[in-house]
C-alpha cells in the first residue's frame, strides 16, 4: 500500500512537472513544423511567466494573468518571426537573442518593480490557477487502488493542466485533419511546393510562430500562476531546452511529444524523490544521472544510434524564391 | 483563338537579361515544344507564365483575354498547371495530401479528400494515370512522382499544362509513356507546353516548336516542317567566328586514359554510362554536348571530387583511384582542373584575389613555411600572375567577387597554368567572359598545348570546340555519341550528335 | 548571416556593429526610463564605475578576459561556418579539467602545475566541443542542438562530481578544496608588485595576458596559416573546399576542438586566477555573451577585444550602477547582450540595408 501511495504521488508530481513542458514542446512543434527553428522557447516561457505573475498580481485575476503572459510570449515570438521570416536572419542567433533578452528583462524589471531580488509579490487565491477538485474526489479517494487514481491523477490539477491535454488533442487534430495543418506540414518540408500551390509561405509561418507564442504563454503562466505562487528569476531553468529535447525525441509529432514530456516529468519527479534516498541493493542513485537523461537520450537519438530523428527538411532555412 | 499569346515579354535579373522581347503563340489543343540550350531563358519564360515571376514588360493573353499573373494562385485560376523540373512535392506526405495541397476544398480535409479521391480515380481511368492515393510520395519512383505532379495540375482543372524538362529524370520507357499521355491530353483539348533541350523529343511529340537562344525567341516552326538539324542550327546559332590560329599538333604519348567510366549521382541515377577516351600530350580534346549530359560529372570524377561507380582513370598509365584519389593528390600528380562553376568551386568570392589565387595550393611550400602562410609571398605571386595574365584591376587584395567574369576566370586560369599541369581539364572556360578575355584564354590554352600539355576542353560553345580542339568527342545522355576532327565535321553534324542522332549528316 | 548587402569594408566592420550597439543601448535606455530611472544618469554611473578608478578598470579587464575567450571560441567556429553555442558547457568542463590537475598535482611547483592545469582546461573544453563536431561529421546530428544538450550535460556532470567525487569532504556547498598556492595564477597587482610597481587591487590576473596571446594566436591561425585558410574556405564555400582538396569533416572537427579549447580557457581566469577552487556555475552566462561579442567584433580578434572591453565595462559598470541605482540590476547587461545579438546578428539586415542605401546615394552624388 505504501509503495502504491508513493507511486501515485510520483505520478501526480510527474503530471505537474510535465505541464509546462507539454505546452512548450507543442509550441516548438508548431514553429518547427512550419520550418522555423525555435531555440527561444525558454525565453518566451520566461517572459510569459513574468507577465502573468505581474498582471495577475495587479488584477487579482489568474485569467488576466494568462492573457498577459500570452501577449508577452507572442510579442517575443513575433520578434523571432520577423527576424526569421521577413528578414531571413539566422534563426539560431535570433533564438539565442530571445533567450538572453528575456532572462535580462524579466530579472531587471522584476527587481525594479517589486524590489525583492527579482521575485514578484507572492500570489494567492484568484490570482493563481489552483488545483480543481473533481466531484467526489475526497470520497472516491478512499476506494482502494482506483480511488487515488481518480483523486490524484485525474482530479486535482489546475485548469491549465487540462488545457495542456486539450492543446495536445487540438494540435494533433489540426495538424492531421485540417487544411491549415496540411499546409503547415508541407511548408516545413518544401516551402516551394506550398508557394507553387498558390499558398503564402510567409503567412503560414507567421501563423505558426504566433501559435507557438500562445502556447509558450500558457507554459509560462503555468509556471508562475500554477506551479509556483509568483515569478522567480530564471524560473524556467532550462525547461525550454528540455522541451526542445522532447520535441526531437518525439520526432516532431504531437502525441509522442506529450508522452515524452510526461516521461521527462517522471524522470524529474523520480529524481526529486530519490534525493538522498538509498535504494536497497543499489545504494544511492545519483540524482544528476537521472537529470541528465533527457539530454543524453536526445544526443544519442540525434546521432542515430537508436532510431533516427529527422527534422522537417526546410527547418532553419529562410524561403527564397529561386529561378 | 490561341490558348496562350505572349507579347513583348522582358525580364531582367540584375545585369542578366533572361528574356528579351519574347513573343509566343500556342494553339489550343496542341503540344508545343520550346527548345534551347541551358540558360536560353526557357524556364524564366515559363516561370513568368506561371506567376512565379512578373515580367518587366509585355502582355499575356489566355484564350484571348488579357490577364495579369502575379502569383501561382492566379496562374492556377486561369487554368495553367505546371510540372517543374525539380518536383514541387512534399516527400513525407501521401499522394493525396500532395494533390490536395492548396486545393483542399474546405477547412477540414475529410470532405476534400473524398472529392480528390474520386477525381484521382476518374483521371486514372480517363488517362491511365493510376496511382495509389495513400502512398508516401518520397517512396515512389521518380516516374510516379512526376505523375503526381501532373495529377496535381489536372485535379485543379488546368487546361494548359507546362512541363519543364520532364524527361530529365525518366527512363526511356517512362518517357515514352509520358509522351503518349501528352498526346492524349492534347487530343482531349488540353494545351501542352513541353520545355526540353532534347531534339528527338520535340520531333516525337510536338505539333509546333519554338526555339530560344540567349533570352530571345528566334523561331517558331511547325514540327512536321522542320528537322533536328535545322533546330540544332537555330539553337546553337551563328556566333561571331573566333579567330584562333594554331599550328598542327605535335602529339606526344598518351597522358590521360579514361577507361569504361560509369558515374552515378547522389540519387543513384546514371549520369555517365561507360565512357572511354584517351588524351595525348600536346593535344586538345574537345568534349561537346548540351549542358547536363554528364560532362559535369565526368569532369568532377576526373578531378577526384566525386568517385566513379565503375571504370578507371589512368594518368600516364597509373590508376588514379589508387595513387591519387583526392583532388589534392591529383594536383600533385599534375592533373589540374579549371572547374566549370568558377563562382562556387573555382574561387571563393569572399576571399581576396590573392587568397583565391592559391585555392588548392594552400599547402604548397612556396606560399609559406611550415604551418604558416606568407601573405607577402602570396601577394607577390599574385601580382606577378596578374601582370602575366593581364588581370584587372591589378589589386591582389581586392575581393574576388569584385572582379569581372573574365578577370575571375583569368585568376583561375593563371593559378592552374602556372602550376605546370601535365593534364589540364577545362570546363566552360569562357562562360560569362567578355570577348577580349575569350581571345586571351584561347591563346593561353593553345600555347599550353604547344608546350605539350594534354587538355580536355569541355564547352557548350561549339565555336570554341571547333576552333580549339584537335579532336572532338560529343556526349549526349551520358554516352559518347561520336568522335570527329574539326576538319571532318561542322556545326550541324555536331548538333546532331549532341542531340543523340548518331547517323552521319552532311 | 543574412543575404549579403554590399558595403565598404570599413563600414561593414565598424559602422554596422557600432550602430547595432547604439540601437541596443537606445532600447535599453527606454527600459531604464520605463522603470523610472534616468538613462543618462545610469550611463554616467556605468561609465564611472567601469573606468572611473584603477580598481574599476581592473575589474573591467577581468570581465573582458572571460569575454575574449568565449568570443574567440564562437568566432573561430563562425569562420568554419559552424555555430558553437556550447561555450558555457565547454567552459564548465574546462574548469573540471583545470581542477582535476590541481587537485592531483598542486603539491608540485607552479611552473609545472599551472601549465598542466591550463592544458587540462583546454583539453576538457576541446573534448566537449569535439564530440558534437564528431557527431555532426560522422552521424549527421547538428552541432547547434548537440552543443545545447552538452551544456546541460556538462552542468549535471560537474554537479555530480562535486557532490559525490571531488567535492570538499564535509562541506555543505558543492565545491572542491582550495588549491595550494602553486596552482594560483597571479593577480596582475601581484605581478606588478613583484617588479616593485603598485597598481590597484582587482581580480585581474595573468589570464588577461593569456587572452591577448590567444587573440594573437587566433589572428595568426585564421589569417596566416594553411589551416586557417582551410577553415575559412570551408566556412565560405564548402564546394570550393572540396575542389581544393580540403576535408570538410576534418576541418569541422579540428575547428570545434579549438573552439572548445578557447572556451575552456575561461576556467583559467575564473578557477586558477580568482576562485582557487572548482565551484558551480562559475561560467555564469559568459559563454552566451561570447556570441554577442563575436557577432559584434565581426569574428575578428581586434573587434572581439574591443567588444569584450565594452562588455567588461557593462559588467563592471553595471555592478557599480546597481549599488548606486538598486533598481537597475546587472541583469540589464544580459538584456543588452540579447539586443546586441539580435541587431548585430539576426536582424543585421535591418541596420545594414539603410546604411547600404545611404552609401549608394552618396556614391551616386559623388559620381
Amino acid at each position: 500500500m505504501d509503495i502504491y501511495a508513493t507511486l501515485i504521488a510520483i505520478l501526480e508530481s510527474s503530471i505537474r512537472l510535465c505541464i509546462p513542458l507539454v505546452f512548450a514542446c507543442l509550441a516548438g512543434l508548431w514553429s518547427e513544423k512550419s520550418g522555423v527553428v525555435d531555440i527561444g522557447l525558454e525565453g518566451k516561457m520566461l517572459v510569459a511567466a513574468f507577465a502573468s505573475a505581474a498582471a495577475a498580481g495587479a488584477t487579482n485575476s489568474a485569467f488576466i494573468g494568462l492573457g498577459a503572459g500570452i501577449i508577452a510570449a507572442v510579442t517575443f515570438a513575433l520578434i523571432h518571426g520577423f527576424a526569421a521570416i521577413s528578414q531571413r536572419g539566422n534563426q539560431i542567433v535570433s533564438g539565442v537573442a530571445i533567450n538572453m533578452l528575456a532572462a535580462g528583462l524579466t530579472a531587471l524589471v522584476g527587481n525594479a518593480w517589486y524590489a525583492q531580488g527579482g521575485r514578484t509579490t507572492p500570489l494567492e487565491g484568484n490570482a493563481r490557477f489552483l488545483p480543481l477538485t473533481w466531484p467526489g474526489a475526497e470520497v472516491i479517494d478512499q476506494i482502494p487502488l482506483i480511488g487515488p487514481i481518480y483523486a490524484h491523477l485525474i482530479s486535482g490539477h489546475s485548469i491549465l493542466a487540462y488545457c495542456a491535454l486539450a492543446a495536445t488533442v487540438a494540435s494533433a487534430f489540426v495538424l492531421r485533419h485540417t487544411r491549415f495543418g496540411l499546409r503547415i506540414r508541407a511548408v516545413g518540408e518544401n516551402p516551394a511546393a506550398v508557394d507553387t500551390a498558390g499558398v503564402s509561405v510567409t503567412r503560414l509561418r507567421y501563423t505558426a510562430v504566433i501559435i507557438a507564442g500562445v502556447l509558450c504563454g500558457f507554459a509560462g503562466s503555468y509556471l508562475s500562476l500554477g506551479q509556483a505562487a509568483g515569478f522567480l528569476t530564471n524560473m524556467t531553468a532550462g525547461k525550454g531546452f528540455i522541451a526542445l529535447a522532447a520535441l526531437i525525441f518525439a520526432k516532431w509529432r504531437a502525441w509522442p511529444a506529450m508522452w515524452t514530456c510526461f516521461l521527462f516529468g517522471l524522470l524529474d519527479a523520480v529524481a526529486i524523490r530519490l534525493q538522498g534516498v538509498s535504494v536497497p541493493g543499489i545504494g544511492q542513485i545519483p540524482v544528476q544521472a537521472i537529470q541528465a537523461l533527457p539530454y543524453l537520450m536526445t544526443v544519442i537519438l540525434l546521432a542515430g544510434f537508436i532510431g533516427k530523428a529527422i527534422p522537417p527538411k526546410a527547418s532553419g532555412l529562410p524561403y527564397v524564391k529561386e529561378r | 483563338m490561341p490558348a496562350i499569346a505572349l507579347t513583348g515579354i522582358d525580364k531582367r535579373f540584375g545585369e542578366v537579361r533572361a528574356n528579351s522581347n519574347v513573343n509566343l503563340t500556342v494553339a489550343s489543343g496542341s503540344v508545343h515544344g520550346i527548345v534551347g540550350e541551358n540558360g536560353a531563358g526557357k524556364s524564366t519564360l515559363m516561370s513568368i507564365l506561371y506567376g512565379f515571376y512578373e515580367a518587366d514588360r509585355g502582355t499575356i493573353h489566355i484564350h484571348g483575354n488579357e490577364v495579369r499573373i502575379r502569383s501561382p494562385k492566379e496562374a492556377i485560376a486561369v487554368g495553367i498547371g505546371m510540372v517543374h523540373q525539380h518536383f514541387m512535392l512534399v516527400d513525407p506526405l501521401s499522394v493525396i495530401d500532395n494533390v490536395m495541397l492548396g486545393a483542399e476544398g474546405g477547412a477540414l480535409l475529410s470532405k476534400g479528400e473524398q472529392h480528390i479521391r474520386a477525381a484521382l480515380a476518374k483521371l486514372g481511368h480517363d488517362y491511365g494515370l493510376d496511382i495509389d492515393p495513400d502512398a508516401i510520395v518520397g517512396e515512389l519512383p521518380v516516374g510516379l512522382q512526376q505523375r503526381v505532379e501532373i495529377l496535381k495540375a489536372l485535379v485543379r482543372g488546368a487546361d494548359i499544362l507546362i512541363l519543364d524538362e520532364p524527361t530529365a529524370v525518366l527512363t526511356p520507357d517512362e518517357a515514352e509513356q509520358l509522351f503518349a499521355l501528352l498526346r492524349t491530353l492534347a487530343s482531349q483539348g488540353k494545351t501542352v507546353i513541353l520545355i526540353t533541350h532534347k531534339l528527338h523529343e520535340i520531333m516525337a511529340v510536338t505539333d509546333h516548336v519554338s526555339v530560344m537562344r540567349r533570352g530571345e525567341m528566334v523561331a517558331t516552326l511547325e514540327t512536321a516542317q522542320t528537322s533536328p538539324a535545322q533546330l540544332a542550327d537555330q539553337m546553337v546559332g551563328r556566333h561571331v567566328l573566333l579567330d584562333v590560329s594554331k599550328g598542327p599538333a605535335k602529339l606526344g604519348p598518351v597522358r590521360l586514359s579514361v577507361d569504361h567510366l560509369v558515374i552515378k549521382d547522389s540519387h543513384a541515377s546514371l549520369r555517365v554510362k561507360d565512357v572511354s577516351f584517351d588524351i595525348r600530350a600536346g593535344e586538345i580534346l574537345g568534349l561537346a554536348g548540351v549542358a547536363g549530359n554528364g560532362q559535369k560529372e565526368l569532369l568532377e570524377a576526373l578531378a577526384g571530387i566525386i568517385t566513379p561507380t565503375l571504370g578507371r582513370i589512368l594518368l600516364e598509365g597509373e590508376d588514379l583511384s589508387l595513387v591519387a584519389p583526392t583532388p589534392a593528390e591529383r594536383r600533385v600528380h599534375g592533373l589540374l582542373h579549371i572547374p566549370e562553376d568558377r563562382q562556387r568551386m573555382g574561387l571563393v568570392s569572399a576571399f581576396s584575389a590573392a587568397e583565391s589565387m592559391i585555392l588548392g595550393y594552400q599547402t604548397d611550400a612556396e606560399f609559406g613555411t611550415g604551418p604558416l602562410l606568407s601573405s607577402s609571398a602570396i601577394e607577390a605571386h599574385t601580382t606577378k600572375e596578374m601582370d602575366l595574365y593581364d588581370i584587372r584591376p591589378r589589386d591582389a587584395s581586392l575581393k574576388t567577387a569584385k572582379f569581372s567574369g573574365g578577370n575571375q576566370q583569368k585568376i583561375v586560369l593563371a593559378r592552374e597554368i602556372e602550376h605546370h599541369p601535365k593534364v589540364l581539364i577545362v570546363g566552360q572556360p569562357t562562360r560569362g567572359v567578355d570577348v577580349g578575355a575569350i581571345e586571351f584564354i584561347h591563346k593561353r590554352l593553345i600555347a599550353l598545348r604547344d608546350a605539350g600539355v594534354a587538355i580536355l576542353l569541355v564547352s557548350v560553345e561549339l565555336d570554341e570546340i571547333m576552333s580549339l580542339s584537335d579532336r572532338i568527342i560529343v556526349m549526349c545522355g551520358g554516352v559518347i555519341t561520336g568522335e570527329r576532327t574539326p576538319e571532318t565535321t561542322n556545326d550541324r553534324d555536331l548538333g546532331l550528335l549532341m542531340a543523340g542522332v548518331t547517323e552521319r549528316a552532311g | 548571416m543574412s543575404a549579403p548587402i554590399e558595403l565598404p569594408k570599413w563600414a561593414d566592420v565598424s559602422l554596422v556593429p557600432i550602430l547595432a550597439v547604439i540601437v541596443a543601448f537606445l532600447i535599453a535606455g527606454l527600459v531604464v526610463l520605463g522603470i523610472g530611472e534616468s538613462p543618462v544618469k545610469a550611463t554616467v554611473l556605468l561609465i564611472k564605475g567601469a573606468l572611473g578608478s584603477g580598481e574599476g578598470i581592473g575589474y573591467t579587464l577581468y570581465y573582458a578576459t572571460n569575454f575574449i575567450f568565449t568570443g574567440l571560441a564562437v568566432a573561430i567556429a563562425f569562420h568554419a561556418g559552424l555555430f558553437n553555442i556550447g561555450g558555457e558547457g565547454q567552459a564548465t568542463m574546462g574548469g573540471l579539467g583545470a581542477a582535476l590537475v590541481c587537485l592531483r598535482l598542486d603539491f608540485l611547483p607552479w611552473y609545472i602545475v599551472l601549465p598542466l592545469a591550463i592544458m587540462g582546461a583546454m583539453a576538457m573544453g576541446a573534448l566537449w566541443a569535439f564530440i558534437p563536431g564528431y557527431l555532426q561529421v560522422k552521424r549527421g546530428s547538428h552541432v547547434v542542438i548537440t552543443t545545447i544538450m552538452f551544456n546541460f550535460l556538462a552542468a549535471t556532470l560537474v554537479v555530480y562530481l562535486l557532490v559525490n567525487v571531488i567535492g570538499k569532504p564535509g562541506s555543505m556547498s558543492p565545491e572542491t578544496r582550495v588549491f595550494e598556492a602553486s596552482a594560483h595564477l597571479p593577480y596582475l597587482h601581484e605581478a606588478f608588485a613583484f617588479f616593485g610597481m603598485t597598481i590597484p587591487k582587482s581580480p585581474l590576473n595573468l589570464s588577461f595576458i593569456l587572452a591577448l596571446l590567444a587573440s594573437v594566436f587566433v589572428w595568426i591561425l585564421v589569417w596566416h596559416t594553411r589551416l586557417g585558410y582551410a577553415i575559412r574556405t570551408v566556412g565560405h564555400s564548402p564546394t570550393a573546399a572540396t575542389y581544393a582538396g580540403i576535408s570538410i569533416g576534418r576541418i569541422t572537427m579540428i575547428t570545434m576542438a579549438m573552439s572548445g579549447a578557447l572556451a575552456g580557457l575561461l576556467a583559467v581566469n575564473e578557477i586558477l586566477g580568482v576562485q582557487g577552487r572548482l565551484l558551480l556555475e562559475f561560467s555564469s552566462g559568459y559563454g552566451f555573451i561570447g556570441i554577442a561579442v563575436a557577432l559584434m567584433g565581426r569574428a575578428h580578434p581586434v573587434g572581439i577585444i574591443l567588444a569584450s572591453i565594452l562588455f567588461g565595462m557593462l559588467y563592471q559598470g553595471g555592478t557599480e550602477l546597481s549599488f548606486e541605482m538598486p533598481r537597475v540590476t546587472r541583469d540589464m547587461i544580459v538584456a543588452i547582450s540579447g539586443l546586441v545579438i539580435l541587431f548585430a546578428g539576426a536582424l543585421d539586415g535591418l541596420i545594414r540595408r539603410p546604411v547600404a542605401g545611404v552609401f549608394a546615394r552618396l556614391l551616386k552624388k559623388g559620381a
